[in-house]
Protein backbone atom coordinates (compact mmCIF):
# COMPACT_ATOMS: atom_id res chain seq x y z
CA UNK A 1 0.00 0.00 0.00
CA UNK A 2 1.61 3.30 -0.58
CA UNK A 3 0.79 6.32 1.30
CA UNK A 4 -1.71 8.74 -0.42
CA UNK A 5 0.81 11.67 0.21
CA UNK A 6 3.00 10.03 -2.05
CA UNK A 7 0.17 9.60 -4.73
CA UNK A 8 -0.46 13.59 -4.06
CA UNK A 9 2.70 14.16 -4.65
CA UNK A 10 3.03 12.10 -7.90
CA UNK A 11 -0.17 14.00 -8.99
CA UNK A 12 0.90 17.35 -8.03
CA UNK A 13 4.21 16.69 -10.08
CA UNK A 14 3.04 15.09 -13.30
CA UNK A 15 3.46 18.03 -15.38
CA UNK A 16 7.15 18.92 -14.11
CA UNK A 17 8.34 15.06 -14.99
CA UNK A 18 7.14 15.35 -18.02
CA UNK A 19 8.28 18.86 -18.64
CA UNK A 20 11.43 17.44 -17.61
CA UNK A 21 11.76 20.03 -15.03
CA UNK A 22 11.88 18.09 -11.82
CA UNK A 23 15.63 17.33 -10.27
CA UNK A 24 16.95 13.71 -10.76
CA UNK A 25 16.54 13.24 -7.36
CA UNK A 26 12.57 14.02 -7.50
CA UNK A 27 12.09 11.84 -10.89
CA UNK A 28 13.61 8.66 -9.42
CA UNK A 29 11.41 9.18 -6.30
CA UNK A 30 8.23 9.67 -9.07
CA UNK A 31 9.48 6.72 -11.13
CA UNK A 32 9.67 4.29 -8.29
CA UNK A 33 6.12 5.67 -7.11
CA UNK A 34 4.47 5.01 -10.30
CA UNK A 35 6.20 1.63 -10.31
CA UNK A 36 4.48 0.47 -7.45
CA UNK A 37 0.85 2.01 -7.93
CA UNK A 38 -1.26 2.02 -10.67
CA UNK A 39 -3.79 4.28 -10.16
CA UNK A 40 -1.21 6.78 -10.49
CA UNK A 41 0.54 5.52 -13.47
CA UNK A 42 -2.86 5.77 -15.58
CA UNK A 43 -2.85 9.56 -15.32
CA UNK A 44 0.96 9.65 -16.17
CA UNK A 45 0.57 7.38 -19.21
CA UNK A 46 -2.61 9.21 -20.54
CA UNK A 47 -0.33 12.72 -20.02
CA UNK A 48 2.55 11.25 -21.92
CA UNK A 49 0.64 9.95 -24.62
CA UNK A 50 -1.37 12.76 -25.06
CA UNK A 51 1.19 14.95 -25.41
CA UNK A 52 2.92 12.93 -28.17
CA UNK A 53 -0.18 12.47 -30.43
CA UNK A 54 -0.54 16.43 -29.99
CA UNK A 55 2.97 16.84 -30.92
CA UNK A 56 2.74 14.36 -33.69
CA UNK A 57 -0.24 15.93 -35.27
CA UNK A 58 0.67 19.56 -35.23
CA UNK A 59 3.86 18.56 -37.64
CA UNK A 60 3.68 20.81 -40.68
CA UNK A 61 5.66 20.19 -44.56
CA UNK A 62 7.08 23.39 -45.64
CA UNK A 63 5.85 24.38 -48.89
CA UNK A 64 8.67 24.15 -51.71
CA UNK A 65 7.81 27.67 -52.77
CA UNK A 66 8.85 29.52 -49.12
CA UNK A 67 11.67 27.49 -49.08
CA UNK A 68 13.11 29.00 -52.35
CA UNK A 69 11.21 32.57 -51.32
CA UNK A 70 13.43 32.26 -48.26
CA UNK A 71 16.68 31.35 -49.69
CA UNK A 72 16.47 33.96 -52.65
CA UNK A 73 15.37 36.46 -49.94
CA UNK A 74 18.76 35.49 -48.18
CA UNK A 75 20.89 35.28 -51.11
CA UNK A 76 20.07 39.01 -51.97
CA UNK A 77 20.26 39.84 -48.28
CA UNK A 78 23.91 38.78 -48.01
CA UNK A 79 24.59 40.37 -51.61
CA UNK A 80 23.21 43.89 -50.01
CA UNK A 81 25.13 42.94 -46.82
CA UNK A 82 28.66 42.31 -49.36
CA UNK A 83 28.36 46.31 -51.52
CA UNK B 1 48.89 38.96 -44.56
CA UNK B 2 44.83 39.87 -44.56
CA UNK B 3 44.18 43.45 -42.69
CA UNK B 4 42.72 42.45 -39.48
CA UNK B 5 39.39 44.55 -40.58
CA UNK B 6 39.13 42.28 -43.94
CA UNK B 7 39.62 39.05 -42.25
CA UNK B 8 37.17 39.77 -39.77
CA UNK B 9 34.64 40.60 -42.38
CA UNK B 10 35.50 37.63 -44.50
CA UNK B 11 35.18 35.23 -41.22
CA UNK B 12 31.51 37.24 -40.60
CA UNK B 13 30.46 36.22 -44.11
CA UNK B 14 31.22 32.94 -43.26
CA UNK B 15 29.66 32.46 -40.01
CA UNK B 16 26.65 34.60 -41.29
CA UNK B 17 26.42 31.37 -44.30
CA UNK B 18 26.99 28.54 -41.68
CA UNK B 19 24.18 30.46 -39.56
CA UNK B 20 21.54 30.47 -42.27
CA UNK B 21 22.50 26.50 -43.47
CA UNK B 22 21.61 25.42 -39.90
CA UNK B 23 18.91 27.69 -39.49
CA UNK B 24 17.01 26.38 -42.65
CA UNK B 25 16.79 22.67 -41.15
CA UNK B 26 14.72 24.57 -38.76
CA UNK B 27 12.17 25.44 -40.89
CA UNK B 28 9.57 22.74 -40.67
CA UNK B 29 9.32 23.63 -37.25
CA UNK B 30 9.30 27.75 -37.47
CA UNK B 31 6.68 27.06 -40.11
CA UNK B 32 4.19 24.48 -38.07
CA UNK B 33 4.58 27.25 -35.59
CA UNK B 34 3.88 30.16 -37.08
CA UNK B 35 0.74 28.55 -38.80
CA UNK B 36 -0.22 27.92 -35.37
CA UNK B 37 0.39 31.70 -34.20
CA UNK B 38 -1.16 33.22 -37.59
CA UNK B 39 -4.15 30.66 -38.11
CA UNK B 40 -3.30 31.76 -41.93
CA UNK B 41 -0.92 29.82 -44.43
CA UNK B 42 -0.04 33.46 -46.37
CA UNK B 43 0.69 35.38 -42.84
CA UNK B 44 2.92 32.06 -41.82
CA UNK B 45 5.14 32.05 -45.15
CA UNK B 46 5.19 35.59 -44.76
CA UNK B 47 6.37 35.64 -41.22
CA UNK B 48 8.26 32.80 -41.17
CA UNK B 49 10.47 35.07 -44.24
CA UNK B 50 10.57 38.05 -41.75
CA UNK B 51 11.92 35.49 -38.83
CA UNK B 52 14.34 34.53 -41.56
CA UNK B 53 15.54 38.18 -42.63
CA UNK B 54 15.93 39.44 -39.34
CA UNK B 55 17.78 36.38 -37.70
CA UNK B 56 20.04 36.84 -40.83
CA UNK B 57 20.82 40.54 -40.25
CA UNK B 58 20.98 40.55 -36.56
CA UNK B 59 22.61 37.27 -36.02
CA UNK B 60 25.49 38.54 -34.28
CA UNK B 61 23.12 39.01 -31.48
CA UNK B 62 23.67 35.18 -31.40
CA UNK B 63 26.57 33.81 -29.34
CA UNK B 64 27.62 30.43 -30.60
CA UNK B 65 27.06 27.45 -28.18
CA UNK B 66 23.92 28.99 -27.65
CA UNK B 67 20.07 27.17 -28.02
CA UNK B 68 19.89 28.61 -32.19
CA UNK B 69 16.42 27.30 -32.27
CA UNK B 70 15.33 29.01 -29.09
CA UNK B 71 17.11 32.33 -30.48
CA UNK B 72 14.89 32.16 -33.84
CA UNK B 73 11.12 31.44 -31.84
CA UNK B 74 12.31 34.72 -30.29
CA UNK B 75 12.83 36.77 -33.14
CA UNK B 76 9.85 34.82 -34.71
CA UNK B 77 7.41 35.47 -31.44
CA UNK B 78 8.87 39.03 -31.37
CA UNK B 79 7.97 39.68 -35.39
CA UNK B 80 4.45 37.83 -34.39
CA UNK B 81 3.79 40.27 -31.63
CA UNK B 82 4.66 43.47 -33.36
CA UNK B 83 3.32 42.35 -36.78
CA UNK B 84 0.17 40.50 -36.02
CA UNK B 85 -1.17 40.45 -32.26
CA UNK B 86 -2.76 44.33 -32.34
CA UNK B 87 -4.71 43.08 -35.50
CA UNK B 88 -6.15 39.86 -34.11
CA UNK B 89 -6.45 40.24 -30.20
CA UNK B 90 -8.77 37.41 -29.00
CA UNK B 91 -10.43 37.56 -25.29
CA UNK B 92 -8.81 35.54 -21.83
CA UNK B 93 -11.12 32.44 -21.67
CA UNK B 94 -12.18 33.14 -18.34
CA UNK B 95 -14.24 29.85 -17.64
CA UNK B 96 -11.15 27.90 -16.90
CA UNK B 97 -11.25 27.75 -13.51
CA UNK B 98 -13.93 25.76 -13.50
CA UNK B 99 -11.89 23.08 -15.58
CA UNK B 100 -10.33 20.25 -12.98
CA UNK B 101 -6.76 18.64 -13.60
CA UNK B 102 -7.45 15.44 -15.74
CA UNK B 103 -9.86 16.86 -17.39
CA UNK B 104 -9.62 14.42 -20.64
CA UNK B 105 -8.14 11.63 -18.75
CA UNK B 106 -10.96 11.82 -15.99
CA UNK B 107 -13.69 11.86 -19.35
CA UNK B 108 -11.95 9.01 -21.73
CA UNK B 109 -9.55 7.41 -19.63
CA UNK B 110 -11.72 5.19 -17.64
CA UNK B 111 -13.80 4.25 -21.14
CA UNK B 112 -10.50 3.40 -22.55
CA UNK B 113 -10.23 1.58 -19.77
CA UNK B 114 -12.98 -0.45 -20.18
CA UNK B 115 -11.99 -1.24 -24.06
CA UNK B 116 -10.21 -4.06 -24.45
CA UNK B 117 -6.51 -4.17 -24.82
CA UNK B 118 -3.41 -2.71 -23.53
CA UNK B 119 -2.98 -0.09 -26.05
CA UNK B 120 -6.66 1.24 -26.52
CA UNK B 121 -5.75 4.55 -24.66
CA UNK B 122 -3.25 5.30 -27.25
CA UNK B 123 -5.36 4.45 -30.09
CA UNK B 124 -8.41 6.45 -28.83
CA UNK B 125 -6.30 9.65 -28.44
CA UNK B 126 -4.72 8.71 -32.13
CA UNK B 127 -8.72 8.73 -33.20
CA UNK B 128 -8.00 12.44 -33.15
CA UNK B 129 -7.36 13.63 -36.85
CA UNK B 130 -4.33 16.26 -37.29
CA UNK B 131 -6.99 18.95 -38.04
CA UNK B 132 -8.72 18.52 -34.81
CA UNK B 133 -5.85 19.01 -32.46
CA UNK B 134 -4.55 21.63 -34.71
CA UNK B 135 -7.88 23.78 -34.25
CA UNK B 136 -7.56 22.78 -30.66
CA UNK B 137 -4.50 24.48 -30.43
CA UNK B 138 -5.80 27.00 -32.43
CA UNK B 139 -8.70 28.26 -30.33
CA UNK B 140 -6.74 28.83 -27.17
CA UNK B 141 -6.33 32.73 -26.48
CA UNK B 142 -2.77 33.62 -27.46
CA UNK B 143 -1.05 33.66 -24.31
CA UNK B 144 -2.27 29.97 -23.50
CA UNK B 145 -1.45 29.08 -27.10
CA UNK B 146 2.11 30.12 -27.14
CA UNK B 147 3.19 28.69 -23.87
CA UNK B 148 1.45 25.29 -24.75
CA UNK B 149 3.01 25.24 -28.91
CA UNK B 150 6.42 26.03 -27.17
CA UNK B 151 6.01 23.79 -24.30
CA UNK B 152 4.34 20.23 -26.12
CA UNK B 153 4.82 20.61 -29.28
CA UNK B 154 8.08 22.31 -29.50
CA UNK B 155 9.99 20.61 -25.98
CA UNK B 156 11.21 23.84 -24.90
CA UNK B 157 12.02 23.82 -21.01
CA UNK B 158 10.59 26.34 -18.87
CA UNK B 159 13.56 28.39 -18.87
CA UNK B 160 13.53 28.93 -22.48
CA UNK B 161 9.72 29.30 -22.88
CA UNK B 162 10.28 32.62 -20.32
CA UNK B 163 13.12 33.73 -22.32
CA UNK B 164 11.62 33.55 -25.61
CA UNK B 165 8.66 34.93 -24.73
CA UNK B 166 10.17 37.66 -22.04
CA UNK B 167 8.08 36.69 -19.14
CA UNK B 168 8.53 35.30 -15.19
CA UNK B 169 9.36 31.71 -15.37
CA UNK B 170 6.15 31.31 -12.79
CA UNK B 171 4.08 32.74 -15.59
CA UNK B 172 4.87 30.67 -17.86
CA UNK B 173 3.97 27.58 -15.37
CA UNK B 174 0.53 28.92 -14.77
CA UNK B 175 -0.29 29.76 -18.39
CA UNK B 176 0.80 26.49 -19.63
CA UNK B 177 -1.80 24.71 -16.15
CA UNK B 178 -4.86 26.86 -17.95
CA UNK B 179 -3.29 26.28 -21.23
CA UNK B 180 -3.36 22.64 -21.42
CA UNK B 181 -6.76 22.87 -19.31
CA UNK B 182 -8.34 24.86 -22.53
CA UNK B 183 -6.51 22.21 -24.66
CA UNK B 184 -8.02 19.30 -23.40
CA UNK B 185 -11.71 21.02 -23.28
CA UNK B 186 -11.91 21.76 -26.46
CA UNK B 187 -10.22 18.35 -27.48
CA UNK B 188 -12.88 16.75 -25.13
CA UNK B 189 -15.65 18.61 -27.11
CA UNK B 190 -14.50 17.26 -30.67
CA UNK B 191 -14.68 13.66 -28.99
CA UNK B 192 -18.11 14.21 -28.06
CA UNK B 193 -19.15 15.89 -31.43
CA UNK B 194 -17.63 12.81 -33.34
CA UNK B 195 -18.69 10.84 -30.46
CA UNK B 196 -15.07 9.19 -30.20
CA UNK B 197 -16.54 8.44 -26.30
CA UNK B 198 -18.34 5.87 -27.12
CA UNK B 199 -16.62 2.21 -26.55
CA UNK B 200 -16.21 1.10 -30.34
CA UNK B 201 -18.09 -1.80 -31.57
CA UNK B 202 -16.98 -4.72 -34.12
Amino acid sequence: MTPMSDCQDALHELYGFLDGELTEERKAAIRQHLDECQPCAEPYDFEAELREVVRRKCQEQVPEALMTKVRAALASEAARLRD
Amino acid sequence: MVPPEAGGRVRAMADRATFADQAMGLMPSLYAAALRMTRNPADAEDLVQETYLRAYRGFGGFEEGTNLKAWLYRILTNTYINTYRARKRRPEETELDEVEDLYLYRRIGGLEAAMAGRSAEDELLDRFTDAEVKEALESLSENFRMAVLLADVEGFSYKEIADILDIPIGTVMSRLHRGRKALQKRLYEFAVERNLTAPRTG
